[in-house]
């Protein structure tokens, strides 16, 4: 980087690189104090937050976090005891990972047989409705699977139409964590689909016309062709999901929650949120979520380097 | 993701392969039309969900308690509108949010490029450590108890700044923001700078109109997630004159009543109240969606392309 022409610096350059350096770069650096600030701020002082973990909440008296008393581990052993805490835990693994098993070969599964169609129409048609979804909040999704699944929704009309009886989706556990993934899938597939689509157009087609000479059948061709090709990123996604499997949102289990179904629906990030911001038991409810952040950060270091060693590109 | 590599300069790539070349047999054809009427299918069931909510908006009480309605509206009607409109003031929250959504997408859009720009030179000195310091607060989440306790710290609980300032900058979105930049050509400011542009000129002028593209997008998904964000509206307001579009539907949902004055000669049920304001909320987003859903298919695209 060169530096801008300045009466300074022509006198003799007594303080070496970095006088002239700076002085045609310090703008760049100005610009970026705002964000770093904020950074700082933001991102990185929170983090002193977690030794409420370790202390004892006292709301009254204006004593600042520093000033309460240490308890140590006590908040982890309590949850460690507390049977709804490995509830929450159990939930969040189960609806994670019914997440993992249904909805993440689905869209793979459209994006290779989208690629094999000829038209485009059908091609843009389904990609711009599926991805809709993705554009609704969790609230508005909440109301949407009220319309669709409860007693009087959609489903159950169909069903008594027919002459069933209406079944209790939002009300019985299993239904309820079928309708959660289910409409998980909703919102997301279109998203993915995109990912997978962008992947397979910018395979090489010559590949699957090679193939294709030489009298691979359609499924062969997909199986043996398309699909090796896509493998980098279908592993990418799989391992960033794996790793976020304790780690769950708030908005979409708090959303989709209702009073009959809290032992299914009462995962980490809610059970946090009942706790601390709505219990007020601040110290406790931050040792909980320390906890979570901690296995999360081990199970993405982990599932990073199985990435590596499987010979893909890492996620960090 | 090496194969959307070359994305990177903030195009969508091309569709490069039509057909494998075959001509269509018999069997090729009935494939052709077997799987497009899946596919058709397919989209039909992901906007019956839509449809139906909207239909039940506009449907008579009589249809929907007797189980009449399906995906098309029945007993046509717009009492439930009346009182979705009226309950909670929703035009005005509405202007509310929208100018909310504007805000923060301008903010987030300044403090990115503020922040990506100079990151973006390659032989800035500690950029790299700057780029680490970023890319770290992508994996160390604090939690949500330290989020909250720093926020109350700087007094923003039950402000406006609280839905604003916590958020004000995405770290990936920065990333994405400084591979565009890195796809300028350097010498180009070099130019700009010996005829005495300063820094700040050389962003605005140059490197910020030749991101358009990718600025747009950008600041498209930081306007959709300040809209339909609802999770810091949970945390840190508790009063509703702050409550954007979400969370006053959220109120609607849990605490519509009909009283019976209102009921005994208009077409109002909760249900159909209820499905007004899910058909007023998502109508800002369904208007928007055909025009800026390329932006963002654009974007997922970026994204996949790592900094």
């Amino acid at each position: 980087m060169t530096t801008k022409a300045s009466g300074r610096e022509l006198r003799p350059n007594r303080k070496g690189w970095f006088r002239p350096y700076i002085a045609g770069t310090w703008q760049l650096y100005a610009m970026m104090l705002i964000p770093i600030i904020y950074i700082i701020c933001f991102k990185y002082k929170p983090m002193l937050g977690i030794v409420m973990a370790f202390k004892k909440y006292t709301p009254f008296g204006g004593r600042s976090m520093w000033e309460m008393d240490w308890v140590g581990f006590q908040w982890f052993q309590e949850a460690f005891n507390d049977s709804l805490f490995w509830k929450s835990l159990a939930n969040t693994l189960i609806l994670n990972l019914g997440d993992l098993i249904l909805g993440f070969p689905f869209p793979i599964f459209l994006a290779i047989f989208l690629n094999e169609l000829r038209s485009n129409k059908i091609r843009k048609a389904t990609q711009l409705s599926l991805y809709l979804p993705n554009f609704l909040s969790w609230v508005i999704i909440a109301g949407i699977t009220s319309q669709i699944f409860a007693t009087s929704g959609l489903i159950n009309n169909v069903v008594r139409a027919l002459g069933g009886e209406a079944v209790p989706f939002l009300n019985q556990t299993g239904w309820w964590r079928f309708v959660y993934w289910f409409m998980g899938i909703w919102q997301s597939a279109g998203y993915s689909l995109i990912i997978y689509l962008a992947a397979l157009m910018s395979n090489d087609p010559s590949l699957s016309e090679a193939a294709y000479i030489d009298g691979a059948t359609r499924m062969q061709r997909i199986w043996h062709v398309t699909v090796p090709q896509i493998m980098p990123t279908i592993s990418t996604l799989l391992i960033m999901q794996v790793g976020k499997v304790v780690s769950i949102s708030f908005d979409r289990p708090f959303m989709m929650r209702n009073a009959l179904v809290t032992d299914a629906a009462q995962v980490i990030s809610t059970f946090v949120y009942d706790k601390g911001l709505k219990g007020g038991r601040f110290d406790y409810a931050a040792a909980v979520g320390l906890f979570q952040s901690v296995v999360g950060i081990i199970l993405i270091l982990i599932a990073n380097k199985a990435s590596k060693k499987m010979g893909q590109e890492g996620i960090i | 993701m090496s194969q959307v590599k070359q994305t990177a300069s903030g195009r969508a790539p091309k569709r490069m392969k039509e057909s494998t070349g075959e001509i269509l047999n018999a069997a090729g054809k009935r494939y052709q039309v077997l799987w497009s009427i899946f596919f058709i299918l397919i989209s039909v069931i992901a906007i019956i969900p839509i449809l139906r909510v909207i239909s039940v908006s506009f449907s008579s009480r009589d249809a929907i308690v007797r189980g009449e309605v399906f995906v098309l509206p029945v007993g046509f009607n717009t009492d439930a509108y009346t009182k979705a409109l009226k309950t909670g003031n929703f035009l005005g929250t509405m202007g509310y949010s929208v100018l909310l959504m504007l805000e923060a997408a301008a903010i987030n859009m300044v403090m990115t490029i503020l922040m990506a720009f100079p990151l973006a030179r390659r032989n800035l000195k500690l950029g790299s450590a700057i780029m680490t310091f970023c890319v770290l607060t992508m994996y160390l989440n604090p939690g949500t108890i330290p989020t909250f306790l720093n926020v109350r710290d700087f007094g923003l609980i039950n402000t406006i700044w609280a839905l604003l300032v916590p958020g004000a900058m995405s770290v990936y979105n920065m990333i994405i923001m400084r591979t565009a930049f890195r796809s300028i050509d350097e010498s180009l400011y070099e130019a700009a700078r010996i005829e005495g542009c300063s820094e700040f000129r050389i962003m605005w002028q140059i490197a910020v109109p030749l991101t358009v593209p990718t600025i747009a997008t950008l600041a498209l998904f930081y306007a959709v997630s300040r809209w339909n964000g609802i999770e810091d509206q949970i945390y840190y307001i508790n009063s509703s004159n702050l409550y954007t579009v979400q969370m006053t539907l959220k109120q609607m949902i849990e605490s519509i009543a009909i009283s019976a004055e209102e009921g005994s000669n208009t077409q109002m049920t909760p249900e159909n109240v209820k499905a007004a304001s899910i058909t007023l909320s998502m109508l800002p987003m369904l208007i928007v969606y055909p025009f800026v859903q390329r932006f963002f298919t654009q974007g997922i695209m970026l994204g996949a392309v790592k900094g």
